[in-house]
């Protein structure tokens, strides 16, 4: 309901928002997220807290909003931003660096941890101007890969000073965002319409596999995995289309479903209740898509009741039934849409969902947090 | 406030004589013969790097500066040196904690726009004053901020600049507030009274911290200013809280015991206007004629003669202006003194008698000391229901759109502008629109918000964002989609060219032809699509092999775009079948290119070339008639290449046609051998 949702104006666009993970058998849901501005003249990297968890009413509801812990400048556009671990966030930026920030729990400060000048670039690294922007970053400690619009694919690692591997020309198009299918493997969308994956341990310099849109190529600007059945992979693209790939089979999604008016920037499965998928677009809208059978066999921990609610990894689903995002006809009853912001007019740019909370950002400058998504 | 003004390069009034000539997004300044001789015709298209204005000297200046409402310079007090300065058209939008406002009543103004006109009468009207109550909260939510900003920072000069940041929004919101009653509201007699008091109560604050240390001191009745707090009470109406103290007082002083519940009494028994409809005007009139009259019996009959406190607030009771005028201190403007006088002399008052009590109020109280301020003038113009006035003095003084922009766009929709059409075309709503919007694209961030509004200016909104969007810097691709989203909703054909072909160069020299292509594929501009595939094939033609074949192979139908990109497609598919061995098919493919004309003549020679290792292949390839064409392909070339056009590698060229021609002839030998023999078997 939208009453749980606390906003707060920043006066800054917001283009990326990322809930601190949580450290492993967490029982408390998260209380800290990071954000970073784009298009602003003076762009920030910021960690907010959720508010203050003394307020919270008797149902377990809390009304304080996010509350600014510390921010520091960047350099360019935030385009991409992802935690590395509970104290360090990898930002990718428009000019083509890519910077490791620490945060300082006890003093409540940012650093710069670490930073790849111009890891991605046009023509020539050396010359002023030649930095091209980093549009997507993933982690999987201690590994970074980013990707740019110059379609380079970069590996780091956090503790070396040079790239691990770069593969110059991976893409004749600009790629726009990354993601790890497993541990050696990554997945990359790209403006022409096309899923690729690359298998770091091999040595060529060429895609493992390509998948493609059929008809027009109409640009892919998100993707994101399934948590458990891997080869579960969807993306979002410029015509707002959500795409369902089974990437066992085939060259091409297994369903295309209608989704926003304008672009997608970003898809993400419920990282522990994965019937449940988030979308956001340029059109302001934000989607919670359900394909949780019926009510009755909704888990129980997604009711989200007091404070001392757990919230588990999950471990119920049962792997060898057909997962609902492949059924054949996934909007025959299966599947409930709802819109959760509606009258924005404002792109929603990003979104992260982690436990019972959502959070997201949007060109209207505000930064939205709803801690009872599934209430 | 305080940006030094910009000077215009170059211009001189008191050299040259200049004139201004007004563009949405630019001013023409240039010289004129007007009313002078000679002087030469020079001119100069000023594009600032954000939209601004200009003033001058003289009659341009001052019209520049009537139009803006800007107060920077126009170069006073140094008439030695005359010069040209830029105005800027909205200072305000700078402000970094402004942003807030401008975000969030965007957000506002859009519902506005989205709302239901066909609602009718009371809802309708519902609906308005909650809108106009949004706009305020927002108005004060900034303005906490800003107020939060000022007490935390230790700069005292940024200090100096929220606070006076603050006390304009104040002013802002004191003016909405008013023209919220008397406007969008629209109170009747009555309910117009209980309005206005609560105007005054949340505005005059100056006395809140005395009444806060009166109540919090251990016996307030003992406290010096405990007559003052009791006293501002009654001045603003509340009543409970005036009685409230006076008990306290009260207890005290167990003699006075006798006049306090007289007084306790007749505030009491005050009768005060209803909001719903319980009670007729003339139900009102005549209690409170009543209770005048009994009130009036007490201050004669000598009843507070004792406690010149008590009687000073009998008088106030029954509306002495006198009596009224001696706490001005308490007051603190004309405007409460307006309302106090209202409530006890008038509470009935209708909304079109509010000009002659505010008329006279504000010369009682100001008395001919000092004379009134921009925000008295406004204020006066709203008691006189003088909106356009109102407006226009906003305009002036403030130094934002913000304000007039949104106000008179909710005023429009309270349908109470009409009738008011500007000399200069479009409505006074949608011109101070799009001045707002105009300001909002000017700011490197806020632009955004500025679309929104030109969308909803029926007249201009159009032309203006189409001059407005093709100063957006394409710093990102992702920033360059943002924008294009928004031209391609709005069919702004040319401008989604525009903005597409600039990304395809930047892409072309980056030597990302995979992005170029894309960017053209998007604005499906075929002249483009094929200036990159020529480049593609070039080089092709200096490698020997393509590059971004991931691209080429996956063309799809965006291949038939251009000719040329289709031939690109196939060529390359030529070379896929040829690497697949797949031989008779890649040369039937080869052929076609050439005899569908899909291939450029100039690219002939290269495709006869290709042609050659598949003539001397071991099995035979190309039919007979296919050879034929082949030759005909090949004399169809040198003859439109005449031999008078001899060139430095002429030698290359003959060797490779002299070569051609003896492999076509050996491949036709074969076939005709081959050929026979299978029909002849």
């Amino acid at each position: 309901a939208m009453e749980d949702v606390s906003a707060k104006f920043v006066s800054q666009k917001i283009s990326r928002t990322r809930w601190r993970p949580l450290p492993a058998a967490a029982l408390q849901p998260p209380d800290l997220f990071a954000t970073g501005s784009w298009d602003n003249e003076d762009n920030r990297v910021s960690i907010w807290s959720v508010g203050d968890l003394g307020n919270a009413g008797l149902n377990g509801e809390y009304h304080g909003e996010p509350h600014l812990l510390c921010d520091i400048q960047h350099n360019g556009d935030v385009m991409d931003m992802q935690f590395l671990d509970q104290e360090r966030i990898v930002v990718a930026s428009s000019t083509g660096t890519v910077t490791i920030f620490r945060h300082h729990q006890n003093n409540q400060t940012l650093s710069a941890n670490h930073r790849w000048e111009k890891a991605h670039y046009h023509v020539d690294q050396d010359t002023s101007c030649g930095g091209a922007a980093c549009t997507g970053v993933v982690c999987n400690n201690p590994e970074i890969v980013t990707v740019g619009e110059d379609g380079r694919i970069n590996l780091f690692r956090a503790d070396q000073k040079d790239a691990v591997r770069t593969i110059d020309n991976a893409d004749s198009s600009t790629l726009h965002a990354v993601t790890f299918l497993r541990t050696t493997e990554i997945l990359t969308v790209n403006s022409i319409g096309q899923l690729k994956i690359w298998d770091l341990r091999q040595q060529r310099n060429e895609p493992s596999q390509i998948f493609s849109l059929a008809g027009d190529r109409v640009p892919l600007h998100c993707v994101d995995r399934h948590p458990n059945q891997q080869h579960i992979v969807a993306t979002g693209g410029q015509d707002g289309m959500l795409s369902i790939w089974d990437i066992r089979q085939g060259t091409m999604p297994v369903s295309l479903l209608n989704a926003h008016e304008a672009e997608m920037w970003e898809v993400h499965f419920h990282p522990s209740d994965p019937d449940h998928l988030f979308t956001c677009s340029e059109d302001g809208s934000l989607w919670h898509w359900d394909t949780s059978t019926s009510v009755s066999e909704k888990p129980s921990f997604l009711h989200q009741g007091g404070r001392s609610t757990a919230y588990l990894s999950h471990s119920t689903i049962n792997q060898s039934v057909v997962s609902a995002w492949l059924s054949n006809d996934p909007t025959k009853d299966r599947m409930e849409i709802t819109n959760l912001i509606p009258n924005q007019t404002l792109s929603v740019n990003s979104l992260d969902v982690l436990g019972p909370c959502l959070v997201y950002g949007t060109d209207a400058e505000a930064i939205y947090v709803n801690r009872q998504l599934f209430a | 406030n305080t940006v030094p003004p910009q000077v215009v390069p170059g211009a001189d009034p008191s050299a040259r004589q200049l004139c201004f000539a007004w563009g949405p997004a630019e001013v023409l300044v240039c010289e004129t013969l007007f009313g002078r001789a000679g002087g030469s015709r020079s001119r100069c298209l000023f594009r600032s790097p954000s939209p601004s204005r200009f003033c001058g000297e003289g009659r341009a200046g001052a019209a520049a500066r009537a139009l803006t409402g800007s107060v920077a310079g126009t170069g006073e007090g140094a008439p030695s040196s005359p010069r040209v300065f830029v105005v800027r058209r909205d200072q305000d939008i700078y402000i970094h904690t402004l942003r807030k406002l401008f975000n969030e009543s965007h957000g506002i103004f859009m519902g506005l726009q989205r709302s239901e006109e066909e609602l009718a009468g009371k809802s309708r009207k519902a609906q308005l004053v909650q809108v106009s109550k949004n706009y305020r909260s927002v108005i004060r939510a900034c303005m906490e901020d800003m107020h939060q900003a000022a007490v935390s920072t230790r700069d005292p000069a940024l200090q100096g600049q929220y606070s006076t940041q603050v006390s304009i929004l104040s002013a802002m919101e004191l003016i909405w507030n008013l023209c919220e009653i008397l406007f969008v509201e629209a109170a009747a007699a009555g309910p117009l009274l209980l309005r206005l008091l609560d105007w005054v109560r949340l505005h005059v604050c100056d006395v809140d911290s005395m009444v806060r240390e009166v109540l919090s001191s251990e016996s307030p009745s003992k406290h010096k200013l405990f007559w003052n707090v009791v006293d501002v009470f009654v001045l603003q109406g509340r009543m409970d809280e005036a009685r409230h103290l006076l008990s306290k007082e009260a207890s005290a002083n167990p003699t006075s015991m006798n006049m306090h519940k007289i007084l306790d009494d007749l505030m009491k028994k005050m009768p005060v206007p209803s909001l719903g409809n319980t009670q007729t005007l003339t139900e009102l009139e005549l209690k409170w004629q009543h209770w005048h009259e009994e009130c009036q019996r007490y201050l004669q009959d000598g009843t507070f003669a004792s406690n010149p406190h008590m009687e000073s607030i009998c008088k106030i009771l029954l509306g002495d202006e006198d009596a009224i005028l001696e706490k001005k201190e308490l007051m603190t403007t004309w405007y409460h003194f307006l309302v106090t006088r209202l409530l006890y002399s008038h509470p009935t008052v209708k909304p079109l008698e509010l000009r002659f009590y505010a008329q006279s109020s504000m010369d009682l109280f100001l008395g001919g000391e000092s004379s009134p301020e921009p925000l008295d003038m406004i204020l006066m113009a709203a008691f006189e229901f003088e909106m356009h006035q109102v407006i226009k003095e906003c305009s002036i003084v403030l130094s934002n759109w913000w304000f007039v922009a949104h106000l008179t766009d909710l005023l429009d929709h309270c349908k109470l502008l009409q009738s008011h059409n500007l000399y200069f075309g479009s409505n006074m709503r949608e011109f101070l629109l799009l001045e707002y919007a105009s300001g909002l694209f000017s700011h490197h961030s806020l632009w955004q918000l500025g679309v929104d509004y030109f969308d909803h200016c029926p007249e201009y909104g159009r032309v203006y964002l189409e001059l407005h969007i093709e100063r957006i810097p394409l710093s990102t691709e992702q920033k360059a989609l943002k924008v294009l989203r928004i031209c391609e909703q709005r069919q702004m054909h040319e401008q989604v060219r525009s903005i597409c072909k600039i990304m395809a160069m930047k892409a072309l020299r980056n030597n990302r032809l995979g992005s170029a292509l894309s960017w053209s594929i998007r604005a499906k501009d075929a002249a483009f699509a094929t200036l990159i595939s020529d480049r593609f094939l070039k080089d092709y033609c200096e490698r020997g092999c393509f590059s971004d074949l991931d691209l080429i192979d996956n063309l799809g139908p965006s291949m038939l775009l251009s000719d040329r990109l289709t031939f690109l497609g196939k060529y390359r598919e030529f070379h896929r079948l040829y690497g697949e061995q797949r031989f008779p098919e890649a040369a039937r493919l080869l052929l076609t290119l050439m005899t569908a004309h899909i291939a450029p003549c100039s690219f002939w020679m290269t495709l006869l070339t290709d042609a050659l290792p598949l003539l001397e292949q071991k099995e035979v390839i190309f039919s007979a008639e296919q050879t034929y064409e082949l030759m005909r392909c090949l004399e169809d070339l040198t003859a439109g290449n005449p031999d008078k056009q001899k060139f430095q590698d002429d030698d290359v060229e003959t060797t490779k046609v002299e070569m051609l021609r003896l492999a076509l002839a050996r491949n036709l030998a074969r076939v005709i051998v081959k050929e026979g023999t299978v029909e002849g078997s």
